[in-house]
């Protein structure tokens, strides 16, 4: 048989071929180039525009680090180091600088040996934040996130622990005043209970309360003024305590804004959109030098208070609209379903409707949160002392009078990180909750 | 069935004020109301006692007295014997001026890094994906800092300019210098102005809105018929392309009806360029875009370019993969698939976004402080205040201001929105 | 005091800087502390050091005040305010005495309701303009692009100055002397004008400070002196006459040196006796105890020693005394008797 047919057909492969080698163009680094970097001619252009741009920057910056000088007194020290080791005409950062007052611009004026106190604050907002952001946490980790405002008051300013613990005690009050007069009195004699006993509580109590346990045990940290708070200490506290003070009155707005009651809609609305409507430096500025105009003659916060009272209610406007952003998100049957249970409105709202709202809202929340702690640059222009305003206290010392970018790439580098982790948080949990909304 | 009576009506109680439902959103109202005013009471009550107790009074007439600094941009006449309110005018205008030239680049910037960071080129989506997050993710005030001292340092100074063998040129026929202290252009001037005055005397640092404004009216003016003209071209275009199949080539009428008008009424104005040349410390002549004016321009379009950049990308990333799909099956090419079929159905996506992008850009450039931009909150809200003891006046009018501009902004916007939106029945 | 009850919560937590009544004196007494306003950072005026402890000729003038008062030169509360806000913070009690280069002004003083309590510091407005301009006179610019710190009396003279010559200028606006110095050095303005001092303070950190010239011209007084709120006369007195005290000692030679010698029992010049409160009670006469001006004077030492330690010739801010100088050696630096 093989005969005939090997006069028939001259040739029969009765193998596979091995595979041979890919053209030279369709594989490896060349192949990768001509897909990615060459597949057109617009495309060719481009990745030659911008590696001319990448080129640029680096050939411009790179000696500027390599120079860099890192031990060294002051700006003069450093120009006598750069003179004897690369030349006078060689580009130098002079990062000592940054070595010498690193410090500072973490911590500010904070007193050196009580360092600890604002990195175990952060510590405790990291923690109280689990529960909020992981499901895995134990639920009993809730408490702790309540419990953490306080505890973080009491590590960043000091002072005896008793006015944080009795200000707390307040809230626990309130709780127990509405469980006790519910049963006797209906909802809404416990709602006023829950309000008012709280109020006169804080009002009259809690300051000769907490004067008698102090002076009776002095137990607390050392008292740390708000003046001592500088750098990026000034700008996380200011940045957290508007995000979570903010929180509260950010749904209250929210769920007013979406409310049917037309005045409480209207106000809402009005609030939101007079806050938002206006820049927050204008507001800084207010907090500034108006906000003593609007409280009783003779009453004095200090200036640290007051942007943290401003900033809350910015911030606030900035909740409200992300809350509603979730609330308009859940589908109409969760309104439905609640309504048809019977639920009066505040107990669809607290067992429902916000628990869904606030879990989609997260992450509108962290963008929030990342937009504030950058302006939280801006208080530099009321005389606080954040990373910016520092810059301008170095630079007026002697001994760094004229050292400009290394403070300034510090900053920026601090604040990059600080942003762009979050926002990846953020990325990750918008996309955590698309995959369990399908 | 005759017996039917009226339902038994029970009278009014009043604690039906609590627990009727048809009443209690009444009363819930009329308390918050209660609340509110009390609220506003209070606070109003404070204002009046601590005004009282400075010795201060309530009053808008300091904006009538004489304003004594000086503004280094005006874009209308304004000299330091000139009054408070108009110095605040031409803060507003300041404003203004920034918002408006920001927003338009930034959503250029915008557009060309949203689209280009979805490009398949792996360096040009990686450097895109740098640029934005490099500026999302640091605060706004640093980048105005550092672009404007960087544009400082590295740019010539007007002296290297000087000289036999000067270390800088003037650029595009000597007729734009770029210093350290910002670009001079030449400026466009009219020699047989309407304003009345044969040559226009300069002002000194004034540009040319405040000189010769009726000509700028006209010359805009016939700019305007023309697009109007042009329009009306290509509709007649699309008609004829709907009856016929086939669209007559229309681009060099289109051309000729913007270009012509323009130039004609620049002719009878007497149009001339008259390029900055130095004297003096500086130069002179010229319309001069001050650093701090492109610093903070450049600042803001690039922050709001990076944020509008991700919109766009999100924007063209909801539209379904199968209309491109569609589209090249239809045998469209990828430039058209982007322009006819992604990105008008991207549009209703990123238009929201945008807009609050464009408030948050006209709110930013209240940071204008940091490079001593003289916008509103400069003058007005700075100087002013600081020299007259008027705050609680000057910061009313400036948050007032601000207010109306971005409720304007949003509104405009609003309609355009809804023109573009998806109607659905 | 309903007020603070009002504010239980907060002011227990320490937050609150308490009531601003009528009686500061009472009330720095009460606090421990003095609040003090200050720049924002000044060169050789006020700028805190690495320990974060503030440093400088304005500076100096709270401590010595807060030494009289409370017996200890570091109970101060440094406030530091920027131009727009220093007369807010004053006004609403924020601060109890503003000692941040302000300068003494007929409407500041009557319009805005402040009191100023003597002059720390003769200054003027002047120019500064690199050497290799030429230039040798203010009256020379015209054209000229100037740096101006905002919210200052600088900018008003500066428009009044140009005017008056009948030449144009370029005003470019800056914030804070750090950032106008960086302008000037980068060459984005021909001309820096700030408080004379200012400029040596800013000229003697350069490079190559011979590069630069501050120009003969000085456009204005500026008196510059610590101010306090209008109607707490008790308060104004004893800031006055602690820095009266602090120029007294230096034309009388008490300095930090030998002053706990010369307090230790009465001298044979009389007016020293009663400045340091070995012979009648003059403290006692403002609210204060005998030795107040020894302990004011102890703090940073007299007038002219602070004026050395901080911007004086040895230092690189290097200002000669000149205005500044005792009116016995041709200055204006001249205190009332202590009688």
């Amino acid at each position: 048989m093989s005969d005939t047919h090997a006069q028939t057909v001259s040739y029969v492969r009765d193998t596979m071929l091995p595979q041979a080698e890919p053209p030279l163009r369709d594989k490896g680094a060349v192949k990768w180039m001509r897909e990615n970097l060459f597949s057109s001619w617009l495309n060719a252009i481009l990745t030659v525009l911008s590696l001319f741009v990448v080129y640029w920057i680096v050939s411009h910056l790179y000696p500027w680090f390599a120079n860099s000088v890192w031990r060294a007194g002051s700006l003069t020290e450093c120009r006598e180091i750069r003179d004897a080791t690369v030349g006078s005409d060689a580009p130098s950062a002079c990062f000592a600088v940054i070595a010498d007052r690193w410090q500072q611009l973490l911590f500010g004026f904070y007193p050196k040996e009580y360092y600890w106190r604002p990195v175990l604050a952060l510590v405790v907002f990291l923690v109280s934040l689990w529960p909020v952001l992981f499901d895995n946490a134990p639920r009993k980790m809730l408490f702790f996130t309540l419990a953490a405002p306080f505890i973080m008051f009491a590590l960043l300013w000091g002072g005896p622990i008793w006015g944080p613990l009795f200000v707390a005690l307040g809230f626990v009050l309130g709780y127990f005043a509405y469980e006790l007069v519910n049963k006797s009195a209906g909802p809404l004699a416990a709602t006023l209970a829950a309000i008012i006993l709280p109020l006169l509580y804080w009002f009259y109590l809690v300051g000769p309360l907490a004067g008698l346990f102090s002076s009776v045990a002095p137990i607390g940290f050392e008292y740390v003024d708000s003046k001592d708070f500088g750098g990026f200490t000034l700008s996380v506290v200011i940045g957290v305590a508007g995000i979570v003070l903010s929180l509260p009155l950010g749904i209250l707005l929210a769920l007013g804004r979406s409310s049917d009651l037309f005045l409480i809609n209207k106000v809402s609305v009005g609030f939101i959109e007079i806050i938002r409507g206006v820049p927050l430096i204008v507001w800084l500025f207010t907090a500034s030098l108006l906000l003593n105009y609007f409280l009783p003659p003779g009453t004095n916060f200090d200036l640290m208070l007051r942007v943290i009272i401003m900033v809350t209610l910015f911030s606030a406007a900035y909740i409200a609209e992300v809350v509603r952003g979730g609330l308009a998100a859940l589908p109409k049957g969760q309104y439905e379903a609640a309504d048809a249970l019977g639920l009066d409105y505040w107990k669809a709202m607290r067992l429902i409707i916000l628990p869904q709202a606030l879990k989609i809202s997260i992450p509108g929340i962290v963008n929030t949160f990342i937009g504030l702690f950058k302006d939280t640059t801006l208080v530099v222009f009321i005389g606080l002392l954040d990373p910016i305003g520092l810059t301008n206290a170095i630079r007026a010392s002697t001994d760094w009078n004229g050292v400009y970018w290394e403070l300034f790439v510090f900053i920026g580098l601090m604040f990059f990180i600080f942003c762009f982790s979050m926002g990846r948080y953020s990325l990750y949990l918008e996309k955590k909750l698309q995959r369990e909304h399908r | 069935m005759t017996s039917l009576t009226d339902p038994h009506k029970p009278a009014f109680r009043l604690s039906q004020l609590i627990y009727d439902t048809r009443y209690r959103s009444m009363t819930i109202q009329v308390v918050a109301m209660i609340l509110l005013l009390t609220a506003f009471g209070w606070l109003i009550n404070n204002t009046v006692e601590n005004l009282g107790a400075l010795g201060k009074d309530f009053d808008f007439s300091f904006l009538g007295s004489r304003a004594g600094y000086d503004i280094n941009q005006m874009l209308i006449e304004y000299d330091n014997s000139m009054t408070h309110g108009r110095a605040a005018l031409v803060g507003i205008l300041n404003t203004l001026l920034v918002a408006f030239l920001g927003c338009i680049t930034a959503t250029i910037i915008g557009v060309f890094v949203g689209v280009l960071r979805l490009s398949k080129n792996w360096i040009v989506s990686r450097l895109m994906a740098v640029y934005v997050e490099g500026f999302r993710n640091v605060p706004l005030l640093l980048w105005i800092i550092l672009i404007y001292a960087v544009m400082s340092e590295s740019m010539p100074r007007p002296n290297d300019f000087r000289g036999e063998d000067p270390s800088a040129s003037m650029i595009l026929g000597d007729s734009v210098a770029i210093t350290n202290r910002g670009i001079y252009i030449p400026r466009i001037g009219f020699s047989n102005s309407l304003s009345g005055n044969e040559a226009v005397a300069p002002i000194e640092g004034a540009t040319p809105l405040a000189t010769g404004a009726i000509d700028w009216i006209l010359v805009f003016g016939a700019l305007a018929l023309s697009v109007i003209a042009v329009r009306y071209v290509r509709k007649k275009a699309t008609i004829t392309q709907e009856a016929t199949g086939v669209r007559p080539t229309t681009w060099y009428w289109q051309i000729a009806i913007l270009v012509i008008p323009v130039l004609i009424v620049s002719l009878f104005l007497g149009l001339t360029f008259s390029s900055p040349y130095l004297k003096g410390f500086n130069f002179t002549e010229g319309t001069h875009l001050r650093n701090s004016l492109i610093a903070l321009w450049i600042a803001l379009s690039l922050y709001t370019g990076a944020f509008i950049a991700e919109i766009v990308r999100s924007g063209i990333l909801s539209v379904s993969k199968g209309q491109s799909e569609a589209a090249f099956a239809l045998g469209l090419r990828p430039s058209w698939t982007m322009n006819l079929v992604i990105l008008p159905q991207a549009l209703r996506v990123i238009i929201p976004p945008l807009i609050s992008q464009f408030l948050n850009l006209t709110k930013n450039s209240s940071l204008a402080i940091a490079v001593g931009y003289m916008d509103v909150r400069a003058t007005l809200g700075g100087i002013t205040i600081n020299q007259t003891g008027r705050e609680l006046e000057g910061m009313l009018l400036l948050g007032l201001f601000y207010l109306a501009l971005s409720l304007l902004i949003s509104s405009l916007m609003n309609v355009y929105n809804n023109s573009k939106k998806l109607k659905e029945r | 005091m309903k007020k603070t009850v009002f504010f239980g919560a907060v002011t227990v937590a320490g937050l609150a800087a308490g009531l601003a009544s009528a009686a500061t004196l009472d009330d720095v007494k009460a606090r421990g502390t003095l609040n003090c306003g200050v720049t924002t950072g000044l060169a050789g005026f006020a700028a805190p050091n690495a320990e974060g402890v503030w440093e400088g000729f304005d500076v100096d003038l709270c401590r010595a005040v807060a030494a009289a008062v409370l017996g200890d030169p570091m109970a101060v509360n440094f406030v530091p305010t920027t131009g727009q806000t220093r007369f807010t913070a004053l006004a609403s009690g924020e601060i109890d005495m503003l000692s941040r280069v302000t300068t003494w002004t007929y409407s500041r003083d009557t319009d805005l309701s402040f009191e100023f309590a003597g002059v720390n510091y003769y200054d003027g407005q002047g120019f500064m303009v690199p050497r290799a301009l030429g230039v040798s006179s203010a009256k020379e610019l015209d054209g000229a692009t100037v740096c101006i710190q905002t919210g200052t009396t600088t900018e008003l003279n500066l428009a009044d100055f140009f005017r008056n010559n009948n030449i144009s200028y370029e005003p470019v606006p800056v914030e804070t002397n750090a950032e106008g110095q960086q302008q000037y050095l980068a060459g984005a303005c021909d001309v820096y004008t700030t408080d004379a001092s200012g400029l040596a303070a800013t000229r003697g950190t350069f490079e190559n400070p011979a590069d630069h010239v501050v120009l003969p011209e000085i456009i204005s007084k500026e008196p510059l002196g610590p101010v306090v709120r209008h109607g707490d006369n008790e308060w104004g007195d004893i800031v006055r006459w602690t820095l009266n005290a602090l120029v007294a000692a230096e034309e009388l030679g008490v300095t930090s040196e030998n002053v706990a010698e010369l307090a230790a029992a009465p001298t044979d010049n009389p007016e020293i006796n009663r400045l340091l409160g070995t012979e009648s009670e003059l403290g006692a006469m403002m609210g204060l105890d005998a030795d107040w001006a020894v302990r004011a004077i102890s703090a940073a030492g007299n007038y002219g020693e602070m004026f050395e330690t901080n911007i004086g010739e040895s230092t690189p801010i290097g200002l000669a005394r000149g205005l500044n100088a005792q009116w016995t050696e041709g200055g204006l630096q001249y205190s009332p008797p202590f009688r």
